[in-house]
């Protein structure tokens, strides 16, 4: 589905200092009711990412961090099993996971000998239940489920999709007959960048030569056309493939196959 | 030497026997007498014991006598075509060039119109009256090469800026900027804009004197009303007043163009305007435009920049004799290849031919001195006729080069109306060999280019020594494709500078560059760079890299060429800097040789000089397959097209790489300017003598001359040599090259035709690019004009009984005028004389009417094909180039092959014929029936090809490529058993992606905080976990960290479940799920994990402190659904009772409530104490029961 330039920026607009909680989503979705929640999310995470690269740095001073975790301490002291976490990262408009990742570092850093590695505390956001604290754990895994721009579980969804993506490109491909050679075939013969297919043959869509996909299943914007340009398309122009390519920015195609679901 | 052109003005000495005089001083006596120019009489051959007695007592000044009369002619006709600042008052030693004043006191006077040649110093005491003073005071070496004449520094500066023509350079002056001490001449400037100095015969100045006019026919646009008034405009009709020298200035302004318009104050319609009714009223003035004869006897004075010429007239020449005489003998030298260069030649005639105007001088030397006629007292050129007839009279004689310059050339000529006023024989020759010429020359580039593709082979990982090396690498390659991009975008940006943009970068780049190793593959990516994308004709390609759409290929195939031709007038140089430019870099050479310069690291120099080096070699003895000796009459063109494009690509490589060979060889010695003393040159010459040359170029051109394959050697050695300082031609190796190529120069006689003789093209070419190399600033200018002995040397045995390159026609006008640019300032000049006389030439200048695309932004509506075109080179450049020559060859052998199949049609069907018709038939009958024959089978033969050929290939093609298919891809049908789905599954399934976010969202709600209406429906679950079996077990989209979310996820939602944790949409009171439904759903769930999960789940979360926890806070506490769940889990074998008591073993440490802990005691305890514990069997069945409920209903 093609959304236009107008409606993109009128979903953009939208998203302007809004908290990246289901709440959220819910509340866009009832706006733009004709737009799928796959598409909504993608631009929503996109545009939240934007804001979050803009203003990361403030909550990392070690002054930020201390405030919150003064904050935090305090707020569980009343009551622990009020969203304590959440609040505060909604409250100082930072994403709820990440703002679970400074508290558990800092707690963990007051409760360890050794300050924790960063695959400790993955692992601890991943799975909460390692968190050796049982307030801090319940409050890292609300922060966590509620994010809907940030954490292990929205990873794991945007791998998925990517994956998905794939496996839905590579059946298009074999639908049409065209013969390609995948991201670990190329691997195999040694290709250092590669996009997800190189076709051996190319073929020409609308005028325009193609010699490689690269499927980023995510929401095409300019700002991130701009980046994958920089980072990955000129490594597989410079590496292999001729400036001839297609990158499929879009969010999930498949949006329409599933049913929708309200809650 | 006067002498000498005296005693032939005299008749004294026949033409012939002076060419032969000259000849045999230039070349050993063995080679036989010079072959005459075709318009000799006979009796010129005849040897008369007078001539040789008058001509042996000059033998001492045989040498002198070409430069000597180069000089005289550039000289005499500088008053024709002066060059830049009008010729001042000759300095007392210009009359050299009269007789009785041999040598004469010192020449060099500043602003003296040059000479082409210094006078060569002559070796013997017999030029005694030769002072040194003459040549400045410089001290001078032994032997003529020592002599750095009155040069300054050299063409090649040490630029380093990115401007774009820091090479730009030219002859330094002679005889000019030569005199007193090393720190005069190097005060001079270095730039050579100074014009008037070389090429004193050189490009069209922008200068004064009536050769300032815009060549340019482009409707001039006003940009903006602001720049009109602050500039005056220089459109074609006014001239740039700044460049108007003083003394012509002061002409009064009666031209007819220029009358009352004072630049700047009129409109472009306005001028236009006058322009159009100036024409006409000329029109009717004389309507005989092609000879015109102007009713006023004397020039018109006129304002510089105007357009009008004086018209020329054969009736008005002024001593004819004497100006066929020396016609004829500079026809000859320049036959004889006496002159360096050829072309430098042509363009000086060619600019004799076009003269507008003589500078207006005293009454009295327009007319012609009685008495006078026989000697060189009175000017040779004393009016615009004279030099016209001259050049016209040279001309003649050179038909036959001229006949194989480019068609547009070829036009020129034959329409130029001088050209046909004074020798309507040699029009005609010419319009018929432009009628024959195929030779299409376009003086624009092509563009092209693409970045080096990725080869594993020489790329891939095992190539480098660690993964660091390899990932570096891979780092360096993207530096170095965005350092060019941005180059590109921006090179040509005022005030962009490459060093400061980009010399830190790239020096950073070359740091990384540890390994020798890792210096290497860079160096192999940087060739293979500069080869792609500088192969093009000089490499001037417009987007290299570029974004820009090609506008062109845009407007579809119809007007394409059109189109084509006005680009070509667009984007042509306007001059390449005359026709002896100084070596550049042009184009995309100039980002290569900048980033050298930039990097300035010895190790890449040094590998790349290896790389070169290795690959030059590799190209030069590649043996260029030859086509199959023909057995009919002029053999199809389809064979030669194809070898030609071969050696073509090949020699285009070879001169390139030799051209950056040369550059990082020389450049630690490159200097601007030759050492200025004699003890700093020895000692120099001694230190670089012992230096061995970077690549053995003199054994390659031994080589290449005895296996006669010069056409391909020299033309790239000439590069090589062109970038070579000072110093390189005084040293033995280098000068013994030399010495070689001044020996194939001569021998390369054009008019010679003979068995294994060299093409003419061939020639051509050698002559062209050798003339160049003897015109480079640092060659030193007397080195052609050396001393007869030393040519005696040259001695080449060559395999004569082996046919070499050189007599095969492998050159054509393209690749010359590829290779030599510079010939093509010839047809500039042609074109800008027609242009400047565009009025009188009756509408010979079309206008150009600017067309414009639309919507250029829009998406490029191609045509099919030219996309088709598009992909097959798409396709071709990710392959093996091994794979384009394969294709490339079958597809030419097959091409000839068919078309010899059609000729037999030629010898089979007059056979057929005649056994077919009775015997009685007549013969002409005969031979009708068979040319009939023959006509209707090629003609049917032509149509089976056309008609089938394709069909048939392309079913074959078809046929071949499933076959290929079929053997390498994987079926499709174990591609989806590999990722485990069965064999009907149609992949309906939901996506992971979509089914992780869902659950994700039921966790969120439960986990809260929620709005008090939110809740979730039991349907609602008990579909999500339908779903979730569904995609579990299609597996077509699911990737391992899916599954394992998923995984995690349902215990997740199970703990929830246990501890009664989800908000239930339904009547308020409820908000919370049925014993039943929980049951139910923690039973698909036990399923799913039995069944259908592929990774291990991560049951023990159950128990863990966190999930036990949520149980902890509910009052009262529901512990049924635990145990519940525990006891399914170790009825089916999910997980062991061990495992649950290490779990619960490690929740001792947790802090819970006192009473919690208690009550978990003692639920547990049994669970664990029993091995077995039946469900009551009237739960089951209700669960089995509705489970199949579930399932029913959501199929």
């Amino acid at each position: 589905m093609i959304l236009t330039k107008a409606q993109y920026d009128e979903i953009a607009q939208c998203l302007v200092s809004v908290p990246p909680t289901r709440q959220s989503l819910r509340k866009l979705k009832q706006r733009f009711p004709s737009q799928s929640q796959a598409t909504l999310l993608s631009i929503f995470s996109q545009e939240y990412q934007k804001h979050i690269k803009r203003t990361h740095a403030k909550h990392h001073t070690s002054e930020a961090i201390e405030s919150y975790y003064q904050r935090y301490l305090n707020g569980v002291g009343r009551n622990g099993a009020a969203p304590v976490l959440l609040d505060l990262a909604n409250e100082v408009d930072y994403a709820p996971s990440l703002m679970a990742r400074i508290i558990l570092e800092r707690f963990l850093q007051e409760h360890e000998e050794t300050p924790p590695s960063k695959s400790v505390i993955n692992s601890m956001l991943r799975d909460p239940s390692q968190i050796p604290d049982g307030v801090l754990a319940n409050q890292v895994y609300q922060c966590i489920v509620n994010d809907c721009c940030y954490g292990p579980l929205v990873d794991c969804i945007k791998h998925a999709i990517g994956h998905e993506h794939e496996v839905l490109l590579r059946d298009l491909l074999l639908e049409k007959s065209l013969s390609f050679l995948d991201e670990d075939q190329l691997r195999a013969k040694g290709y250092d960048k590669t996009p997800d297919f190189i076709l051996q043959v190319p073929v020409a869509v609308e005028g325009h030569i193609i010699h490689w996909i690269e499927s980023k299943a995510s929401f095409g914007d300019e700002c991130s056309h701009h980046a994958y340009l920089h980072d990955q398309f000129w490594s597989y122009w410079n590496s292999s493939l001729g400036r001839h390519s297609c990158r499929i920015l879009t969010s999930s195609p498949s949006a329409t196959r599933d049913r929708s679901t309200n809650n | 030497m006067a002498a000498v052109l005296e005693s032939l003005l005299r008749e004294e000495v026949s033409v012939a026997a002076a060419v032969r005089w000259i000849a045999r001083s230039a070349q050993s006596s063995e080679v036989t007498a010079p072959t005459r120019p075709q318009a000799w009489p006979e009796s010129a051959f005849r040897d008369d014991p007078g001539e040789a007695a008058a001509l042996s007592s000059l033998r001492p000044l045989r040498k002198e006598f070409v430069p000597f009369l180069l000089n005289f002619l550039r000289e005499q006709s500088s008053r024709v075509l002066p060059q830049g600042p009008p010729t001042p008052a000759k300095a007392p030693g210009s009359s050299a060039a009269l007789p009785g004043r041999p040598g004469g006191p010192p020449r060099g006077g500043r602003g003296a119109r040059s000479q082409l040649f210094p006078p060569t110093e002559p070796s013997s005491t017999a030029a005694a009256e030769a002072p040194s003073a003459r040549r400045g005071g410089r001290r001078r070496g032994p032997g003529p090469g020592r002599e750095r004449g009155g040069r300054g520094s050299g063409g090649l500066e040490e630029g380093v800026s990115g401007e774009s023509s820091p090479w730009a350079g030219g002859r330094r002056p002679r005889g000019s900027g030569s005199p007193g001490s090393p720190s005069l001449a190097r005060s001079d400037p270095p730039n050579l804009s100074n014009l008037e100095e070389f090429p004193p015969v050189g490009s069209v100045p922008p200068g004064p004197a009536g050769r300032t006019k815009p060549s340019r026919r482009i409707n001039p646009t006003p940009v903006s009303e602001e720049r009109s008034l602050s500039k005056p405009k220089t459109c074609f009709t006014s001239p740039p007043i700044n460049c108007v020298p003083s003394s012509q200035s002061s002409v009064p302004d009666t031209s007819p163009w220029g009358h009352g318009l004072p630049p700047g104050c009129r409109s472009l319609q306005e001028e236009r305007e006058m322009l159009r009714k100036e024409r006409s009223k000329q029109l009717q003035q004389s309507p005989t435009p092609a000879c015109p004869t102007s009713e006023s006897g004397s020039p018109l004075p006129s304002r510089t920049g105007n357009l009008t010429a004086e018209p020329a007239d054969p009736a008005r020449v002024s001593s004819r004799q004497r100006l066929e005489l020396i016609a004829l003998i500079y026809s000859s030298c320049i036959a004889e290849n006496l002159v360096p260069n050829l072309f430098l030649e042509l363009f000086f005639v060619l600019q004799l031919l076009t003269a507008r105007r003589m500078v207006a001088t005293k009454e009295s030397d327009l007319e012609p001195i009685p008495g006078a006629l026989d000697s060189l007292e009175s000017p040779l050129f004393q009016s615009v006729h004279d030099c016209v007839f001259f050049a016209v009279q040279v001309l003649e004689h050179q038909f036959q080069v001229l006949s194989y310059l480019d068609k547009g050339t070829l036009k020129l000529l034959a329409e130029n109306e001088r050209l046909l006023c004074f020798s309507p024989a040699l029009q005609g020759r010419l319009r018929a060999a432009y009628e024959g010429s195929v030779a299409k020359v376009s003086l624009a580039m092509p563009p092209s280019a693409q970045a080096v593709s990725f080869q594993p082979e020489t790329d891939n990982r095992a190539n480098f020594s660690s993964d660091r090396a390899f990932h570096t690498f891979k780092k360096q390659r993207d530096v170095f494709f965005e350092v060019l991009r941005e180059w590109e975008d921006r090179h040509e940006e005022p005030g962009w500078d490459f060093e400061k943009g980009l010399g830190s970068r790239i020096r950073a780049m070359m740091g990384q560059l540890s390994a020798a190793c890792s210096h290497s593959h860079f160096v192999r990516l940087f060739q293979k760079q500069l080869l792609q994308m500088c192969q093009s004709p000089s490499g001037t390609g417009g987007t290299v890299l570029g974004e820009a759409p090609d506008v062109l290929s845009m407007l579809g195939a119809d007007k394409l060429g059109r189109l084509r031709r006005l680009q070509e007038r667009l984007v042509a140089p306007q001059s390449s800097g005359g026709p002896c430019p100084p070596p550049t870099f042009p184009g995309c050479q100039g980002f290569f040789r900048d980033f050298i310069l930039s990097a300035s690291s010895f190790q890449f120099n040094q590998h790349l000089m290896d790389s070169l080096s290795l690959k030059i070699r590799e190209l030069n003895s590649l043996a260029l397959p030859q086509p199959e000796p023909s057995d009919e009459d002029g053999e199809s063109d389809v064979d030669w097209q194809g070898e030609r494009r071969q050696f073509a690509m090949v020699l285009l490589s070879l001169r390139l790489l030799a051209k950056f060979l040369g550059f990082v060889a020389f450049l630690p010695y490159r200097g601007p300017e030759p050492p200025p003393t004699r003890e700093l040159q020895d000692s120099i010459l001694a230190l670089r003598s012992q230096v061995p040359p970077a690549l053995d170029v003199r054994a390659l051109l031994q080589q290449g001359l005895r296996a006669r394959r010069a056409v391909l050697t020299v033309p790239w050695l000439v590069e090589f040599l062109s970038l070579a300082d000072h110093i390189v031609p005084l040293l033995d190796y280098y000068r013994s090259i030399f010495t070689l190529l001044l020996h194939l120069h001569r021998s390369l006689v054009l008019s010679k035709e003979s068995e294994g003789e060299m093409c003419f093209l061939n020639k051509l070419l050698l002559l062209a690019v050798l003339g160049w190399l003897f015109q480079i600033p640092t060659v030193p200018e007397d080195l052609f004009f050396l001393e007869e002995g030393q040519l005696d040397t040259f001695e080449v045995d060559t395999v004569t009984s082996e046919q070499g390159l050189d007599g095969m026609p492998v050159v054509d006008q393209h690749l010359l005028y590829t290779c030599c640019p510079y010939i093509g300032e010839l047809r500039k000049l042609l074109a800008s004389w027609v242009s400047g006389s565009s009025g009188r030439s009756g509408g010979f200048v079309r206008k150009i009417t600017p067309t414009t695309t639309t919507g250029l932004g829009a998406q490029p509506p191609r045509t099919t094909q030219g996309l088709q075109a598009q992909l097959a080179q798409a396709f071709f450049h990710n392959q093996p180039p091994s794979l384009r020559r394969t294709v490339e060859f079958v597809a030419e052998r097959i091409g000839s092959n068919c078309v010899k199949h059609i000729k037999f049609c030629q010898k089979k069907s007059p056979g057929a014929v005649r056994a077919l018709l009775p015997e009685e038939t007549p013969a002409a009958v005969l031979s009708s029936a068979e040319n009939i024959a023959v006509g209707l089978a090629t003609e049917k033969a032509c149509a089976w090809l056309s008609a089938n050929i394709t069909a048939l290939i392309r079913r074959e093609v078809k046929a071949a490529v499933s076959r290929t298919l079929r053997a390498q891809g994987p079926e499709p049908a174990a591609r989806g058993e590999r990722r485990g789905c069965s064999r009907a599954c149609e992949h309906h399934a939901p996506l992971p992606s979509h089914l992780i976010s869902e659950i994700k969202d039921v966790l969120a709600l439960a986990v809260g905080p929620r709005d008090p209406e939110e809740g979730v429906s039991p349907e609602h679950l008990e579909q999500l976990l339908g779903q979730l079996g569904q995609t579990l077990r299609c597996r077509q989209f699911l990737c391992p960290p899916a599954e394992q979310h998923l995984a995690k996820c349902s215990v997740e939602l199970a703990s929830l479940l246990v501890a009664d944790q989800i908000p239930v949409l339904g009547p308020p009171v409820q908000h919370r799920l049925e014993r039943g439904q929980a049951r139910r759903l923690l039973h698909m769930l036990l399923s799913l994990w039995k069944d259908d999960f592929q990774v291990p789940v991560p049951l023990q979360l159950l128990l863990s402190p966190r999930n036990l926890g949520l149980l902890a806070d509910t009052r009262p506490r529901e512990w049924d659904l635990l145990l519940f769940l525990l006891r399914e889990l170790v009825e089916k074998g999910l997980m062991g009772r061990t495992e649950i008591e290490a779990c619960l073993g490690s929740l001792h440490d947790a802090q819970w409530p006192k009473d919690f802990s208690e009550e978990l005691a003692t639920l547990f305890n049994p669970l664990l104490a029993e091995p077995h514990m039946p469900e009551p069997q009237l739960r089951a069945c209700e669960l089995v029961q509705t489970n199949r409920g579930t399932v029913l209903a959501q199929s």
